[in-house]
């Protein structure tokens, strides 16, 4: 067993950290504070070629590995979680599936600029009614001679509304099966096509400067090739995209968890009270030691997940334990990062308090908590034939 | 033209750095060490020279294995090949072993310009690029905040305490950059995954021809920085501004 990366490893996480500490953290306040979309971090980023990061070289990918992307992830998200939302869900769910999904006319056709960063697509799957339990997706595509013509409301979907994103992947139902259940399918629908349209971004808790609205869909027709993948192949689909979604994400809270430990141990042994450095507490050193052990071992379940991709292509069990658990740790250390600063980590000067406004949606996006341990314990009593 | 950048590897300066109590020196081990950041203004600028000149340009450090990160990052930001002179007799080594090793390993090539930083990130002397300039026979010109270049000759503006010299040189020359002299660029990923196929050289002192080094300067003891003192007040009764720029004059600032 090995546990040391490799030099393209090593070199990607330090390029990604220098950026990241350079270019994104001195703005992160700001962004946060305006709302604003970072088309100059999102341009950075595309400089360095990160959106084409994971992808293999012969749909124009850079050939790096799904570790690799992770450590990107995770050091973009110690300096901002929003910018690192906004490469997340551009890389696993904009771009992964017409990689995964797509014919090769698709993938010609749309990724050149995804790819090249220059244009963002996103995924529309979470609809009023609909996340995790695709069954009640309401969202209707219907066969019009040549063209789909697809009506329903998405919601929270990132990336669909900002000036570069160039289109979405959604989920509608396209047909019942024998049994009875809905038939799920993707479809592509480029932005701008006529009755596609976006609300205004949503007021969020967190991730202020990603890019979060519902789309409205209202006759919006599209030619039958826009469909991605089989029809009625929909579900199967998505599921493997949530599970690199996953993994990403559980990069993405490791390196939330990472920044409320470094500003935890700078804070800490800079303040002082009763004559000595807070850190000098056991208190506050208990608290450090717990929030760095949980941190590594998050880390660790990553990366484990992450090499299963790269190996065998599918992450498993291992993306929903390591979604699971990081972040929640995240959570954990961003309420202890608060505590260890005090008053001033309650006040939006600090960067703490942006951490702790940005950590709680790792537990929910892409599959909540509750739908991990769900999907972990489905997994444990498959053998007993237990659903 | 042919421009080699000697480079370091130096203990991450974004960690909270500590002494090795025995040595003196800046403890590596188990801290992160990273390209010294002082070093990609060296980088850039000879990159630059080779993208308006032509030629290309080679990095040469002096470091344990684990410094083969840092000539891929150079690599991967453009450089074509890398040499390593890598030998266990050269831990701790001072600065004019780091200079005699580095001006032999210069010298295996043609050159027409060396590019160094100032001084490193770690160690701090300051000396090995003017070392470098009295081992390789050819002029140094150090602290260039701006520079011009050809095949041929070079022009800098010295960086001074009041302000910069212009200083010509013929090339070959060694020459030492400031930060600040240009704005380095990041490797990209395209970069990163092409550094594995360019070539570095590994050496050890006996392919230089240099024998064990003698040991040469050794840090005795190791004193805090004294405080800073605090500063002075002036109250403003009308005459305020001048005092400020009075005080401004007796430091050279203006």
């Amino acid at each position: 067993m090995d546990f040391e990366l490799s030099g393209d490893q090593r070199a990607i996480r330090e390029l990604c950290r220098e950026f990241a500490e350079n270019e994104i953290a001195p703005k992160a306040a700001h962004y946060d504070q305006t709302g604003e979309f970072p088309y100059d971090i999102v341009a950075g980023m595309a400089r360095l070629g990160l959106f084409a990061l994971p992808f293999p070289e012969r749909v124009g990918g850079a050939g790096g590995d799904f570790v690799s992307y992770c450590l990107a992830l995770e050091e973009i998200a110690r300096a901002d979680a929003s910018v690192a939302i906004t490469l997340e869900a551009a890389v696993s769910l904009g771009i992964a599936p017409l990689v995964e999904f797509g014919t090769a006319e698709q993938q010609q056709r749309w990724l050149p600029p995804l790819l090249r960063g220059e244009r963002l697509w996103a995924f529309g799957l979470t609809e009023a009614e609909a996340g995790s339990d695709a069954g009640g997706t309401q969202t209707r595509a219907v066969r019009d001679r040549d063209h789909w013509v697809i009506n329903g409301r998405k919601v929270f979907i990132t990336n669909a509304g900002t000036d570069i994103s160039a289109g979405v992947t959604l989920t509608a139902v396209t047909g019942v099966d024998v049994s009875g259940e809905k038939q799920i399918s993707c479809i592509a629908v480029e932005r701008g096509t006529p009755g596609y349209t976006q609300a205004p971004k949503y007021r969020k808790l967190g991730w202020h400067a990603s890019d979060t609205r519902e789309l409205i869909l209202d006759d919006v027709r599209v030619p039958l090739h826009n469909l991605v993948g089989e029809e009625g192949g929909g579900l199967k689909q998505f599921l493997a995209i949530l599970e690199g979604g996953r993994v990403a994400i559980a990069a993405l809270s490791v390196g939330l968890a990472q920044a409320c430990l470094d500003a935890s141990l700078r804070y800490s042994a800079q303040r002082r009270q009763f004559g000595q450095a807070i850190a000098a507490f056991q208190a506050t050193q208990f608290k450090l030691a717990d929030m760095a052990t949980q941190i590594e071992l998050a880390r660790l379940m990553t990366w484990r997940a992450a090499a299963a991709i790269d190996s065998g292509g599918r992450a498993g069990v291992y993306a929903s334990m390591a979604k699971l658990h990081a972040s929640e740790v995240a959570t954990a250390c961003a309420n202890q990062a608060v505590q260890i600063h005090g008053g001033y980590g309650f006040m939006e000067e600090s960067p703490v308090a942006r951490y702790y406004r940005d950590v709680k949606v790792n537990e929910i996006g892409e599959g909540t908590s509750e739908v991990q341990r769900m999907l972990i314990a489905r997994h444990l009593l498959a053998p007993f034939a237990i659903e | 033209m042919n421009v080699v950048v000697c480079i370091k590897q130096v203990p991450d300066p974004n960690s909270v750095g500590q002494l090795d109590p025995s040595t003196h020196t800046l403890r590596r081990e188990g801290v992160e060490v990273v390209l010294d950041p002082g070093d990609e203004y060296g980088i850039e600028a000879g990159l630059q020279l080779v993208e308006t000149h032509g030629g290309e340009v080679t990095v040469v450090s002096m470091a344990p294995e684990k410094g083969l990160d840092a000539i891929r990052k150079a690599l991967a930001m453009g450089a074509a090949k890398g040499v390593l002179i890598t030998d266990p007799a050269l831990a701790g080594a001072d600065a004019l072993t780091t200079a005699k090793v580095l001006a032999a390993a210069i010298k295996r090539q043609p050159f027409d310009l060396v590019i160094t930083a100032t001084e490193s990130t770690d160690g701090y002397t300051g000396t090995v690029p003017q070392m470098l300039g009295a081992l390789l026979g050819v002029p140094s010109v150090t602290f260039a905040k701006h520079l011009d270049g050809d095949g041929q000759k070079l022009t800098v503006q010295r960086q001074t305490e009041s302000g910069y010299d212009v200083i010509a040189a013929t090339l070959p020359a060694v020459l030492s950059v400031t930060a600040g002299v240009n704005e380095p660029r990041y490797p990209s990923l395209k970069g990163i995954m092409a550094a594995k196929s360019k070539p570095v050289d590994k050496l050890a002192l006996g392919d230089l021809g240099l024998e064990t080094p003698k040991p040469g300067q050794t840090i005795t003891s190791v004193q805090p920085a004294e405080e800073r003192k605090a500063g002075e007040i002036v109250e403003d009764d009308g005459e305020g501004a001048k005092r400020i720029v009075g005080f401004l004059e007796a430091q050279k600032v203006i």
